[in-house]
C-alpha cells in the first residue's frame, strides 16, 4: 500500500485496493451501434465503420491494425458546446479548446427508468427534479446530471432509437427543467443513456431541442449513449470523460468511465 | 419438349466438384467486338461497306473487295442444315457435358455457320438463331426452335449459356427498397430456388417489409454493403450457395459539384455504389468463381444495376453519376476477372428511377418492376449488359453513336 498522503496517492490507493470501484459507461463503438436518424433532407450521422490495413499478412506480416471513420457523434460520445448554434460564439466550445479540467467531474444520478419505462416519451419537469431534490437532497454545482432511464438495456434492439412513423419516442428534459439545472444548480453538463441529450419528440416542444438548446448554449457540455447508469450511486461517482483532441471538433466518441466508493 | 428442370438434389459430400473449365479466350478483335454485341443481345454479322457482303467468322476486311467491314443486326432466321453430336473433346468444359449436339445453319444472307443446338431443333427445321456467348464470354451461334416449346428454356445446352434463375439461389442486396424487393418478386416467379434479401438495418422498419418477411422462398439476410465486415459475416453463412448475386443497392441524391454539392453525399454514395459493389465481390466472388459448373444451380452470373449516366455523367445528379462511373470501371474489371472462371458480370443500366429521390425529375421514369423484369431478361438471356427504359435506352444510344457529344448533352 502506498504511504503517499497526496490526495492523489489517496485515489491511487484505493483503485489499487479495489477500495475505489470503476464502471464503464462506454458501449462498445461497432458498425450495428445505432447513430441518430434525421429527416432525410439533413446530413446524416455516418455509423461506425472499420477497414482492416493489415492482420499479419502480406499488407503488414506482424502487425494488425484498421483504418476507422465514424461521426463526432457516433457511439458514446460528449457534446461540446459548439455542437449548437447556441453555443457557436461562446469561448473554449470545440473539444480541442474545452478545459481539461472538465473531463473529470462528480455526477448525480437521477433515477427515471420506472417512469421511462411507463412512458417512453417521459419528460423531466423542474417540479419532477424539485420533488427529487426533497427525496435525495440537493443537486451540487459542477456535476454532471446523470439521467438513468436504463435506456441502454434497449441497445441491440428496435426500441432503443424507438422511431416510429411519428419520429423517436425517448425520455428527455424540457427547457424549464434544463433552466433549472443550468443556471440554478450550475451543472456541468447532462449525461443519457438513450442516443441524444434530448427527448425523442423534442423537435417538437417549444422551444425545441431544450436540452442541446440551453446546455450548449451555456457552455456546458452533454454525454450521450451511456450504459450502466444503473451501477452508479445516487450522489458520489467521478465521471472521466475526455474527448478526442480533434481540431475544432463539435463533439467526439470516447471512453467513459466512473469510480466510486466501493462500499 | 425439354424435359423439365428438377430441382437439384442435395450433393453427395464425397463427391469431388465439376470445376468450372471455360473455353480458350484468345480471340481476334473482331471476335471480342463481336462478344461486346453479343453481350447486349443483339444479333449482328459482318456486312461490307462496299459490296454489302454478309461474313463470318469474323474478320478484319472484307474476303470478297477488302472492304471496311461493319456490325449490322441481321434477322434471326435461319434453317438447320445438318446435325452431328460431339461424343469426344479435347476442350476441357465441353468434356464435362458431353454429348453436345451441333449443327450447320444457313442465315438469311446465304451464309453458313455452325451453332449449337436446341434439343427440340432437328436437321431442316427452320430455327430462331441467337447470338450468346459462351462460359469464357466468347461469342457463338446457338439455334432455338422457330416457336417456343414446352420448358424450351430448361434445354440442358441452352442453360449453359444463360444463369436463368430456376432452381438456382440469389442473393439480393437491398431488400429494403422497392427495386429490391421487386427484383427478388420477379426472380422467385421466374422460378428461383431461394431469394437471399439483404437487410442493411435489422433494427429499423422499411415499407413492404411485412410483405418480404411473408413470402415464401425469400429469406431476410444481414447485409450492409458500407461495412466490410458485414459483407464477410454473410458470406460466412451463404457464400457456398450463392448462385447469382444481384447488386440492386443505390444511394442517390441531388447535387452538383461546385453548386448545390455535399462532399458527405458523395463520400456516402462512393462507399454504397462503388466500396459497396468491391466489397461483395470480394466477398462472394472467390466462392463463386469455385462453383462455375455445378450442376443445375451452379453460380453463375453476378448482376449490378446501375444507372447509365455512369456513361456520361448528369447535370443535377452530379456526384451520383460519378458513382455510376466507378460501379461501371469496377463491373468491368470484375468481368475480366470472371470470365476465366466462367461466370457473368451484367450491368442492367437504367435513367431515373420512379422513386422518392428522383421526384423533381420530369418523367419517364422507369419502374422498378420493370427494372425487375429485365434482372430476369438478362439472366435467361446471358446478356452483359442492358439499357432499361426509354430515357435509359435514348441515353445509350446517343453515347454510343457519339460519346463526347452525348455528354455534353446531359451536362447543360
Amino acid at each position: 500500500m502506498s504511504t503517499n498522503s497526496s490526495l492523489c496517492g489517496q485515489v491511487a490507493a484505493a483503485l489499487i485496493s479495489g477500495k475505489l470501484k470503476t464502471v464503464d459507461l462506454t458501449n462498445t463503438l461497432s458498425a450495428d451501434f445505432p447513430v441518430i436518424v434525421l429527416p432525410a433532407e439533413f446530413g446524416q450521422c455516418a455509423p461506425f465503420r472499420i477497414e482492416t490495413l493489415s492482420r499479419y499478412d502480406e499488407n503488414g506480416p506482424a502487425w494488425y491494425w484498421n483504418n476507422i471513420t465514424m461521426n463526432e457523434h457516433t457511439g458514446t460520445h460528449f457534446d461540446a458546446p459548439a455542437h449548437w448554434v447556441t453555443g457557436r460564439d461562446l469561448p473554449h466550445n470545440t473539444v480541442d479548446a474545452v478545459p481539461v479540467s472538465d473531463f473529470v467531474a462528480p455526477a448525480v444520478v437521477v433515477d427515471i427508468s420506472a417512469e421511462a419505462a411507463a412512458d417512453a416519451d417521459f419528460i423531466v419537469t423542474r417540479s419532477f427534479l424539485e420533488a427529487w431534490e426533497v427525496r435525495h437532497g440537493k443537486i451540487p454545482p459542477r456535476h454532471w446530471v446523470a439521467l438513468r432511464s436504463d435506456w441502454y438495456k434497449r441497445v441491440g434492439t428496435p426500441e432503443y432509437l424507438n422511431l416510429k412513423e411519428d419520429g423517436a419516442h425517448s425520455p428527455g428534459p424540457d427547457a424549464a427543467a434544463m433552466e433549472f439545472l443550468v443556471h440554478e444548480r450550475d451543472c456541468i453538463g447532462l449525461a443519457v443513456e438513450t442516443v441524444g441529450t434530448d427527448a425523442g419528440q423534442a423537435s417538437h416542444f417549444n422551444p425545441p431541442l431544450p436540452a442541446h438548446s440551453i446546455l450548449h448554449g451555456n457552455g456546458r457540455y452533454g454525454l450521450q449513449c451511456l450504459t450502466n447508469l444503473d451501477k452508479l450511486p445516487v450522489f458520489g461517482a467521478m465521471i472521466v470523460a475526455a474527448p478526442l483532441k480533434i481540431k475544432g471538433g463539435s463533439g467526439s466518441p470516447l471512453r467513459v468511465f466512473a469510480f466510486f466508493d466501493a462500499e | 419438349m425439354s424435359d423439365p428442370l428438377l430441382p437439384p438434389q442435395r450433393k453427395d459430400p464425397l463427391k469431388m466438384l465439376h470445376l468450372g473449365h471455360t473455353p480458350p479466350r484468345l480471340r481476334s478483335r473482331a471476335a471480342k467486338a463481336m462478344a461486346v454485341r453479343a453481350g447486349q443481345g443483339r444479333f449482328v454479322l459482318q456486312v461490307c461497306a462496299d459490296c454489302q457482303t454478309a461474313t463470318y467468322p469474323p474478320r478484319d476486311r472484307c474476303p470478297q473487295c477488302w472492304g471496311e467491314l461493319r456490325w449490322t443486326d441481321q434477322p434471326q432466321d435461319a434453317v438447320l442444315l445438318a446435325e452431328t453430336v460431339v461424343r469426344a473433346t479435347t476442350d476441357s468444359f465441353f468434356r464435362g457435358h458431353l454429348p453436345w449436339r451441333i449443327g450447320t445453319v444457313q442465315f438469311c444472307s446465304g451464309l453458313t455457320a455452325i451453332a449449337h443446338l436446341h434439343g427440340d431443333v432437328a436437321t431442316g427445321d427452320a430455327v430462331k438463331m441467337r447470338l450468346v456467348l459462351d462460359r469464357g464470354g466468347n461469342p457463338a451461334f446457338f439455334a432455338l426452335p422457330a416457336k417456343e416449346t414446352p420448358n424450351m428454356q430448361d434445354d440442358p445446352q441452352l442453360r449453359v449459356f444463360t444463369a436463368a434463375p430456376k432452381h438456382r439461389r440469389i442473393l439480393v442486396t437491398d431488400g429494403r427498397s422497392r427495386l429490391g424487393q421487386e427484383v427478388a418478386l420477379a426472380l422467385l416467379n421466374a422460378g428461383a430456388g431461394t431469394v437471399f434479401l439483404g437487410n442493411a438495418d435489422r433494427l429499423m422498419r422499411f415499407d413492404g417489409m411485412d410483405r418480404m418477411l411473408a413470402t415464401p422462398r425469400i429469406d431476410m439476410v444481414p447485409l450492409d454493403m458500407t461495412d466490410s465486415r458485414s459483407c464477410q459475416e454473410l458470406a460466412g453463412l451463404i457464400g457456398g450457395r450463392v448462385d447469382v448475386i444481384v447488386n440492386t443497392a443505390s444511394h442517390v441524391r441531388p447535387g452538383g459539384v461546385s453548386q448545390g454539392s455535399r462532399l458527405s453525399t458523395l463520400q456516402t454514395a462512393m462507399e454504397v455504389n462503388v466500396a459497396g459493389l468491391m466489397r461483395l465481390a470480394q466477398s462472394f466472388g472467390p466462392a463463386m468463381a469455385g462453383r462455375s459448373d455445378d450442376g443445375v444451380n451452379s453460380a453463375a452470373a453476378f448482376v449490378d444495376v446501375n444507372s447509365v449516366y455512369g456513361m456520361t455523367g448528369k447535370q443535377g445528379f452530379v456526384g451520383f453519376a460519378a458513382s455510376a462511373a466507378a460501379r461501371l470501371a469496377l463491373v468491368a474489371g470484375l468481368r475480366g476477372e470472371m470470365a476465366a472462371a466462367g461466370i457473368r458480370v451484367t450491368s442492367v443500366l437504367c435513367g431515373p428511377v420512379d422513386d422518392e429521390w428522383h421526384q423533381t425529375v420530369p418523367s419517364p421514369k422507369v419502374a422498378p418492376a420493370r427494372i425487375a423484369k429485365a434482372v430476369v431478361q438478362v439472366l435467361e438471356q446471358g446478356l452483359e449488359e442492358i439499357y432499361v427504359g426509354d430515357v435509359a435506352e435514348d441515353v445509350a444510344q446517343r453515347w454510343l453513336k457519339d460519346p463526347l457529344l452525348a455528354t455534353r448533352e446531359e451536362n447543360q
